[in-house]
């Protein structure tokens, strides 16, 4: 087929018109959240405490932290589906959960505090917060990659990544919803190494399935 | 270079707005810059220009089975080039050649060292061979025959609907055929 047949071709074609990359991403979301949700209330379920729990603001806290990340990586998930789009202008978005983490931490130090930071930091629920938010982020990161695939990202391990991210701030979202610990320093160093195990999947994963 | 970018863009907002003559005299239009380009590209990684129509064709396909990811209100160039740039690092890196392709490889192309198409690209027509007999014929009706979608329907007696169907789905089983190659 020489070219001008080809374009002939595509233009014939022009009629169809494919849905914005944010639909697509929306729909495998909303078909993945399901699957998360089974394996979330089969295995482990809401605190039974939680209402007394939603009156420690470091409770609601774990929650601004990881919906934070979640939306922060849908917008950058979003402005990388395009071609000619960068990572510059637009990585501040990534910095906002860590902002919000870090006056976390600042704002548990000025006050007094019955347990000491080791303690707090180390928690009771290290292993399970490592093991269950990446698998509870796996379904969701299946989903985005698969909505994402609708894009044209210049560099796939980075959009993959990013993918990883949104992932990891679901599935932490409905984990912090079981888990006990609440301090800031727990949620720094325990959540922020389940969600770069995530972050590395998306990684390898989108190198290949996001090239376009 | 700044009156051809808003008649590109121009163009494309004619096409998506759902005119297939706009469309087709874009694809007309830029293919002579991305040869140019996939030339220097080849040449400068060493290999046979000749299989530079192979590379636009990717391109092509690319463009169209990408442009929802282009914003209405952006100029057009920038999109395209990156679109260009990706798929022909790519091809290098599949002719075993790691290379640097510069963006402005295709923005700075001048008018008058635009080539013409000179060798036939293969890549596109041997994986039309692979398609399912229905698409290929579609493919095959619409592109080396000419005919309209109308003409194609009638012949097959297909629905024009089914026509536009495997159209599409040819195309991206094309492209999903050469990426994987």
């Amino acid at each position: 087929m020489d070219t001008d047949q080809l374009i002939r071709t595509l233009a014939a074609d022009n009629s169809h018109r494919a849905r914005p990359v944010g639909f697509a991403l929306m729909l495998a979301l909303l078909a993945a959240a399901p699957v998360s949700l089974l394996m979330f209330f089969t295995e482990l379920g809401v605190r039974p405490d939680v209402m007394i729990a939603m009156r420690n603001p470091f409770f609601d806290l774990k929650f601004a932290v990881t919906l934070a990340l979640a939306i922060s990586g849908i917008a950058v998930s979003l402005h990388l589906s395009r071609p000619e789009a960068s990572l510059r202008g637009f990585g501040w978005w990534l910095l906002i959960p860590a902002g919000i983490l870090t006056a976390g931490i600042g704002g548990e130090m000025m006050m007094p505090q019955r347990l000491p930071m080791m303690t707090r930091l180390v928690g009771k629920n290290s292993w399970v917060c490592m093991t269950a938010i990446p698998a509870l982020s796996l379904p969701i990161l299946a989903g985005a990659l698969i909505g994402l695939r609708h894009g044209a990202p210049a560099r796939p391990a980075v959009a993959g990544a990013i993918a990883g991210l949104l992932s990891a701030g679901l599935a932490a979202t409905l984990y912090a919803s079981h888990c006990t610990d609440d301090s800031p320093l727990f949620v720094a160093t325990w959540y922020t190494i389940a969600t770069a195990l995530v972050t590395t999947i998306g990684a390898l994963v989108g190198s290949r399935l996001l090239k376009f | 270079m700044r009156e051809r970018d808003d008649e590109w863009t121009g163009l494309m907002r004619s096409a998506i707005a759902g005119d297939s003559a706009a469309y087709h005299r874009l694809l007309k239009a830029v293919t002579p810059v991305l040869r140019a380009a996939a030339r220097r590209g080849l040449a400068r990684a060493g290999q046979p220009v000749d299989q530079s129509e192979d590379i636009v064709q990717d391109i092509l396909l690319a463009v169209h089975l990408k442009r929802h990811t282009w914003d209405v209100s952006a100029p057009f160039a920038p999109w395209l080039f990156a679109i260009a740039r990706n798929k022909l690092i790519d091809a290098l890196r599949r002719r075993g050649r790691r290379i640097f392709v510069d963006i402005d490889d295709f923005a700075e192309t001048l008018p008058g060292e635009m080539p013409a198409e000179t060798a036939s690209a293969s890549e596109v027509a041997a994986q039309l061979q692979t398609l399912p007999a229905r698409q290929r014929d579609v493919l095959q009706s619409i592109a080396v025959e000419s005919a309209s979608i109308k003409d194609t329907a009638a012949r097959f007696s297909m629905s024009e609907g089914a026509v536009r169907v495997a159209l599409h789905r040819g195309l991206t089983s094309l492209t999903a055929k050469l990426r994987e190659q």
